[in-house]
């Protein structure tokens, strides 16, 4: 090793310590944990090593309500608020008026504490003894029949989380949308226009492949963080979501090391190291889907 | 067919909070580009050359003022409908399609009776390709081409559409000095050769003189001076078109008329019959000096530039604003470097005088040549 290359092992060594003992680690010591079978908190101890936290989660009622929920929470809320936010940005970049008071309203859900927002979103669909709750008048406006969506069949509840969700992610991604539009030269729109280009077909054929790498660095990151879904899920349906059949993946392993039926770190790593697998899994196959089809 | 801008205005509102009015970017500009001609327009930058542009290819609606494509008045019409292409400063070529998908894109704009078949296009559009020879390009991506390469691309999308005018804004600013030479030969022969009017924006006077066949000289919004390069060059309008006209530029003077003799800080030079006694701007191209030991003009001798087929004279007079003024002579003109002063005198044909208010040329009568 030579004097330079000492001298940049010595620059990087701080950020090395700290990323190994916070992030290398754990991450090794989660994996050993998800093989140590009944793991005893207490003692430090374990009886073997094999795949029975493994066996034991994926037959587990509770995780696979778990991962079905995360499904379709990532299923309906990637592409819904990818889309609702491209057509706002589109819209957004499109008026002239009024443009910067309305990108403030759509960036409020952002610095907007998730809680807070959660129980607002809770009295609106809640229906209790004493109302049925401002999304449920509404209904009852247009002659439907009034459901309790916090408490109510799973469906309503589902229909909820996806909706807050998809409210809480729109505008991280409207705002890297509209930066997105707005980078894009206009004269390409300027030629466009000459050619007599429908917009319809700018849209498409200009708008939409100039912008496709933002699209895709926003599809690819909604689906790590709707996976990694958790805290919309407890500021709707409180705490214990397992009784409430609204259990998300990281929810399960949270729940199993500390919740009512907790303390148990074997069987919370190994649904941490299948939330992983899976995560990495889509996100390779998005990365080869759309390698394909983007070019800068 | 004729494109003729009649009395064309455009005003845009002043930006910044506290600015209030408007800018007058062109200002009742009328001219006409004569068919199948290439011309060039020109000015310094900021003169409303390109929203001139823009107001013909129907990207800007004029404030007022009418544009007709021969007898049709195309003022109120959207670009499309005009039948222009445009070739764009930075090209504007789309970077995800491929150079045919590019030259094929306007023709894929057409609907219904106008629109030709897969084949028709894929024909007209290769027809373009060959015309600026980019043939073998074709399934390229535009950031795999040289800048030369892409502009004959964009030109080829310009001319697929077979337009009735085609405009070109800056076409050779974005380019390296040498490839400047080149492509501006190649577009005067693809203009040639497919008859097709054509205007040009550019703030280079050199560029616009070697290629167009007229050129229209802007400043501020307001037409100076239009003709063939020659003819503007020999015969300016005012001062501001004789001196943006030239390299070397003009050499200008502070002069004065007095009873038929132009006069240089005393010294009498030049006899111009015919002119009124008055101060004026006397501009001498480099070209206008001849050297002669008995000239009128005596300038202190700076630096002698040897350029191989003309020698380039740098000297000071104290009636040159500019402090230093550049003749221009032929190499068999014996200047020795070590003289203090040199002599020179004038050629009528290359000397012209202008109003010292107003800047507007004062004829006069120039004898007849007596044989150089």
């Amino acid at each position: 090793m030579d004097r330079n290359s000492k001298k940049a092992w010595l620059y990087l060594l701080p950020s090395l310590i700290l990323l190994g003992l916070f992030l290398v680690y754990p991450l090794i010591d989660v994996f050993v944990y998800s093989f140590e079978e009944c793991f005893n908190f207490a003692s430090q101890t374990y009886e073997g090593v094999g795949l029975y936290n493994y066996l034991y989660v994926l037959h587990d009622p509770y995780f696979l309500q778990a991962v079905e929920n995360t499904f379709v929470l990532v299923i309906i809320t990637v592409p819904v608020s990818t889309g609702l936010a491209l057509l706002i940005s589109t819209g957004l970049s499109s008026i002239q008026p009024l443009r910067n008071l309305f990108q403030t309203v759509y960036f409020l859900p952002y610095v907007t504490n998730t809680l807070a927002v959660g129980l607002v979103f809770m009295v609106l669909f809640q229906k209790t003894e004493y109302t049925d709750g401002l999304i449920n008048l509404v209904i009852q406006l247009f002659g439907g029949e009034s459901i309790d969506f916090i408490n109510g069949p799973h469906w309503a509840k589902m229909f909820v989380l996806c909706f807050y969700t998809v409210w809480v992610v729109m505008p991280f991604k409207i705002l890297v949308l509209t930066s997105a539009l707005a980078s894009v030269n206009p004269d390409y729109y300027k030629a466009a226009r000459v050619d007599g280009t429908s917009r319809t077909r700018i849209f498409f054929r200009i708008t939409l492949p100039m912008i496709s790498p933002m699209l895709v660095y926003l599809v690819i990151t909604g689906f790590i963080g709707a996976f990694k879904a958790y805290s919309d899920a407890v500021a709707l349906f409180g705490t214990d979501l397992n009784a409430a059949g609204m259990n998300t993946i990281v929810g399960y392993v949270y729940d199993m090391l500390y919740g009512d039926s907790g303390g148990y770190p074997s069987y919370a790593s190994a649904a941490a190291i299948i939330l992983f697998v899976i995560v990495l899994t889509i996100t390779c196959i998005n990365l080869l889907v759309t390698r394909k089809q983007v070019r800068e | 067919m004729n494109i003729t801008l009649q009395e064309l205005t455009k005003r845009f509102p002043a930006r910044g909070r506290k600015a209030k009015g408007e800018t007058t970017a062109v200002d009742s500009l009328s001219f006409t580009i004569p068919d199948g001609m290439l011309v060039g327009l020109l000015g310094p930058s900021g003169c409303g050359k390109s929203t001139t542009l823009n107001m013909i290819c129907g990207l800007e609606t004029p404030t007022s003022g009418h544009i007709f494509f021969g007898e049709e008045d195309v003022t109120a019409l959207p670009p499309e409908l005009r039948g222009v292409g445009m070739v764009f400063q930075n090209y504007a070529l789309y970077p995800h399609l491929t150079v045919m998908q590019n030259i094929l894109f306007p023709l894929e704009n057409l609907k219904g009776k106008a629109r030709p078949t897969r084949e028709q296009m894929r024909d007209r559009a290769l027809e373009a390709a060959r015309l600026v020879q980019i043939e073998d390009l074709l399934d390229r991506r535009p950031k795999e081409l040289s800048g030369g390469q892409q502009q004959r691309v964009a030109i080829a999308r310009a001319l697929v559409k077979m337009p009735r005018v085609l405009l070109l804004d800056e076409p050779l600013s974005n380019l390296d000095a040498r490839l400047r030479l080149q492509t501006r030969e190649e577009i005067c022969k693809i203009q040639k050769k497919t008859g097709i009017t054509t205007l040009f924006v550019t703030h280079d006077q050199e560029e616009a003189m070697s290629i167009s066949d007229r050129i229209v000289v802007m400043k501020e919004g307001v037409l100076m001076q239009q003709g063939a390069p020659q003819q503007v060059y020999d015969d300016p309008a005012n001062l501001f078109v004789a001196k943006f006209l030239g390299t070397p530029p003009i050499n200008v003077f502070e002069g004065e008329v007095k009873g038929g003799m132009l006069t240089l800080a005393g010294q009498k030079v030049l006899p111009v019959p015919g002119a009124p006694d008055r101060r004026v701007w006397a501009g001498v191209r480099p070209e206008g000096f001849v050297p002669a030991a008995d000239g009128a003009l005596t300038c202190e001798l700076s630096r002698v530039e040897v350029l191989g087929r003309d020698v380039s004279i740098v000297c000071a007079h104290p009636a040159c604003p500019a402090g230093t003024l550049r003749a221009i002579l032929r190499s068999e003109h014996e200047v020795d470097p070590a003289a203090k002063q040199v002599s020179f005198a004038l050629r009528p044909e290359k000397t012209f005088l202008f109003d010292r208010e107003t800047e507007v040329r004062i004829p006069f009568a120039v004898p007849a040549p007596a044989g150089d």
